[in-house]
C-alpha cells in the first residue's frame, strides 16, 4: 500500500517552516532524520510524569521508567529479530558502539599478526578505532577496494580473507554514496575463515528490513537519530555467546553484580555493557520512533524513497555540469554529486539560500574522497517525508547555480 | 578614499541587494571572480590560513610603507569574501591596517549570510592580515 505522504509530513513539526524566505526542503536525512511529534512529546512526557532512575527502584515512578525503558529494548529485539532481548545494548551512538567492540572484543580476541578487514567506503568511525586497536596490538588493517561505480570489489575481498582474518567490519550502506553492500555474501565468506563480522548499520537500519538472525552477523551497530529518534543514543547488537565472552567496557554502577574491595563480579547482559545511569528519556522516546516506522512499514517507506531516488537521478542528470559520485546498481535514497567547476561548499550555500538543506564536504569518509580524487561532494539524501515537488525545487535551484560555471 | 569610506561604499552596495540571500551570494561570488591572480607557487602550505574550512592562501608584500595582499581560495564564495577584505585593506600602511575597525562585516550582516563556520574563517583571514601588518610595523620601527 502506498503511503499518504502529506499525512506523514503533518507528523513532523519542523518541516513546516520557512528558511531564508523559502519553504524548508530538508535533504540532509543521511546526517540525521527529523523527529515525529510522538517522539518529541514522549521525551517531554517522560520528564513531566515518569522521570526516575531505572532498575532497583522501590517506587512507582522507578518502576514505570524501567518498564518503558525496557519496552524500547523489546521493540528493538523485534525490529532486528534478535534471538534474545539481552543482545540489544544501548550506547551513545554508532561511534560508541564500534569503540565498545574495539575496546572489549578487540582487547580479548585480536592479537599480534591478526588481520581486520574494512573497506574504502567506511566512515571514519569504522576506520579510526581499528587503526588504534591494530597499532596497540600489532595487528594489520586490510582494506577492500571499490570500483569506479562505488561498489565493493568482491574478488579483492575474497583474496584478502585468510585464517589470519579475525574481524570484518563493514558498512552495510555507504553514507556518502548510498551503495548497499552485499553483506550476506560478506558474512558467509568471513565466517568460512572463522572471522566475526560487524555491520555498521548507521545508514541501513532506517531503510532496509534487517533480520540479524537471517543475516547471521555477529554485531550490528547504529544510531537512533538516523531513525527518527533522539540524538546521543545508539544500539549495539551482538550475538549473546560473543557478548558473554567479552570483557566489560566501562566500570561503574548498573554493570556490577557484587562489589567488594577485593573483587567485583559483573552483571548479566545487557547491563554488563550499560555502566552508569543510561539515557533513559531518549531511549523511551526512541520507542515512539520505532513505532512510527513499524506503523508505516519499512517496505512501504523504502518503496517511496526508491521512487524519489529514481526520479531525482533522472532529473538531476539533465543539469549541465552535473557529475554524480557513486552510481552503484543497488542504492538507498542518497545522491552524491558535484557541479563542474564549483566547490561543494558554494553549491550547498546557494541551495541553502533557496531553503534547501543538503550536506557538503567529505562526509567523514576522507579515504573515499581520496579514492575518487575529489575534495568532497554535495549530498542530497531523501526520507519518507520528502516529495517529488521538493526534488523539482532542488533541480530548478541547482540548474540556476550550475549555469554560473556551465553556460 | 579612507578605509572607512571604502567600507561605507561596500555597505551601500549590499544595501541595494537587500534581503535577497541568493543575489547576495551570487554577488559575493562575482566579486571573487575579479580577485587578482595569485601566483601558483604561492599557493603552498606556508601561506595557508589556519581556521578556514575551505583552503585560503594569503601573502603580503610591503613597498613604500604600504602593504599589498594577494590571496586565493578553492571556493568562490570565500574568494569573494577575501576580495572585500583586500579592497578595504590592501595598499594601506601597516598602522592603518592595525587600527582598522572593520565594521562593514557586521553592518552588511555577513555573519548571517555566511553562517558561523565561515564567519570563523573570515575572522581568521582578518587576523592573519593584521598579523602581517603588525610584523611589518615592527620591522619599520626597528629600522628607524
Amino acid at each position: 500500500m502506498s503511503l499518504n505522504i502529506e499525512n506523514i509530513r503533518e507528523k513532523f513539526p519542523i518541516l513546516h517552516q520557512e528558511v531564508n524566505g523559502k519553504p524548508l526542503i530538508y535533504f540532509d536525512n543521511a546526517a540525521t532524520t527529523q523527529k515525529p511529534l510522538a517522539v518529541i512529546e514522549a521525551l517531554s512526557h517522560y520528564y513531566k510524569t515518569d522521570n526516575s532512575n531505572i532498575h532497583r527502584g522501590a517506587h512507582t515512578l522507578a518502576d514505570r521508567a524501567t518498564r518503558y525503558y525496557e519496552q524500547t529494548r523489546s521493540l528493538l529485539h523485534a525490529f532486528l529479530n534478535s534471538k534474545e532481548v539481552e543482545e540489544i545494548i544501548f550506547t551513545k551512538g554508532t561511534t560508541e558502539s564500534i569503540n565498545l567492540i574495539a575496546s572489549t572484543f578487540g582487547k580479548k580476541f585480536i592479537h599480534a599478526g591478526d588481520e581486520i578487514i574494512i573497506s574504502t567506503m567506511e566512515h571514519h568511525a569504522n576506520i579510526v578505532p581499528w587503526q588504534m586497536l591494530c597499532e596497540e596490538k600489532g595487528a594489520l588493517l586490510k582494506i577492500i577496494p571499490i570500483t569506479e561505480a562505488g561498489e565493493l570489489d568482491m574478488e579483492a575481498f575474497a583474496s584478502l580473507l585468510s585464517s589470519k582474518t579475525k574481524l570484518v567490519s563493514i558498512v552495510h550502506v555507504s553514507n556518502t554514496l548510498g551503495t548497499i553492500n552485499p553483506v550476506a555474501e560478506i558474512i558467509e565468506k568471513a565466517h568460512a575463515v572463522g572471522a566475526k563480522v560487524l555491520l555498521d548499520g548507521a545508514q541501513s537500519t532506517s531503510h532496509l528490513e534487517i533480520d540479524v538472525q537471517a543475516l547471521d552477523c555477529d554485531f550490528l551497530v547504529f544510531s537512533a537519530h538516523k531513525l527518527f529518534g533522539p540524538t546521543g543514543l545508539g544500539v549495539m547488537y551482538g550475538k549473546k555467546e560473543i557478548l558473554d565472552s567479552m570483557p566489560p567496557y566501562q566500570g561503574g554502577g548498573e554493570m556490577i553484580k557484587e562489589v567488594t574491595f577485593e573483587k567485583t563480579t559483573y552483571n548479566e547482559l545487557p547491563f554488563k555493557f550499560e555502566a552508569g545511569t543510561p539515557n533513559i528519556g531518549d531511549v523511551i522516546a526512541f520507542g515512539k520512533a520505532l513505532e512510527f516506522i513499524n506503523e508505516h512499514g519499512k517496505n512501504a517507506i523504502k518503496a517511496h524513497e526508491d521512487d524519489l531516488l529514481a526520479y531525482a537521478s533522472i532529473e538531476l542528470s539533465k543539469i549541465n555540469g552535473f557529475i554524480p559520485v557513486g552510481t552503484a546498481k543497488n542504492k538507498i535514497s542518497v545522491i552524491s554529486f558535484n557541479i563542474k567547476g564549483m566547490h561543494p561548499f558554494d553549491v550547498g550555500m546557494m541551495l541553502d539560500a533557496n531553503g534547501i538543506a543538503v550536506r557538503t564536504g567529505h562526509h567523514c569518509t576522507q579515504p573515499l574522497m581520496q579514492r575518487f580524487g575529489i575534495e568532497g561532494t554535495v549530498r542530497a539524501s531523501f526520507s519518507v517525508y520528502n516529495t517529488k515537488l521538493e526534488i523539482d525545487s532542488l533541480v530548478s535551484s541547482l540548474s540556476k547555480i550550475a549555469k554560473i560555471k556551465n553556460k | 578614499m579612507s578605509i572607512q569610506q571604502i567600507q561605507n561604499e561596500i555597505i551601500e552596495e549590499f544595501q541595494i541587494l537587500g534581503d535577497d540571500r541568493e543575489s547576495t551570494i551570487f554577488y559575493i561570488m562575482e566579486l571573487g571572480g575579479k580577485l587578482p591572480e595569485m601566483p601558483e607557487k604561492d599557493k603552498n602550505e606556508e601561506n595557508i590560513i589556519k581556521g578556514c574550512q575551505s583552503k585560503v592562501w594569503l601573502t603580503a608584500n610591503e613597498s613604500n610603507n604600504k602593504i599589498n595582499y594577494l590571496a586565493d581560495s578553492n571556493t568562490d564564495i570565500t574568494k569573494g569574501l577575501i576580495s572585500l577584505l583586500i579592497r578595504v585593506l590592501s595598499g594601506r600602511s601597516p598602522n592603518e591596517i592595525i587600527e582598522a575597525d572593520l565594521d562593514f562585516i557586521e553592518k552588511i550582516g555577513m555573519g548571517n549570510i555566511i553562517g558561523s563556520q565561515r564567519s570563523n574563517g573570515l575572522a581568521a583571514m582578518i587576523k592573519q592580515m593584521k598579523l602581517y601588518a603588525i610584523a611589518y610595523q615592527a620591522k619599520l620601527n626597528t629600522s628607524i
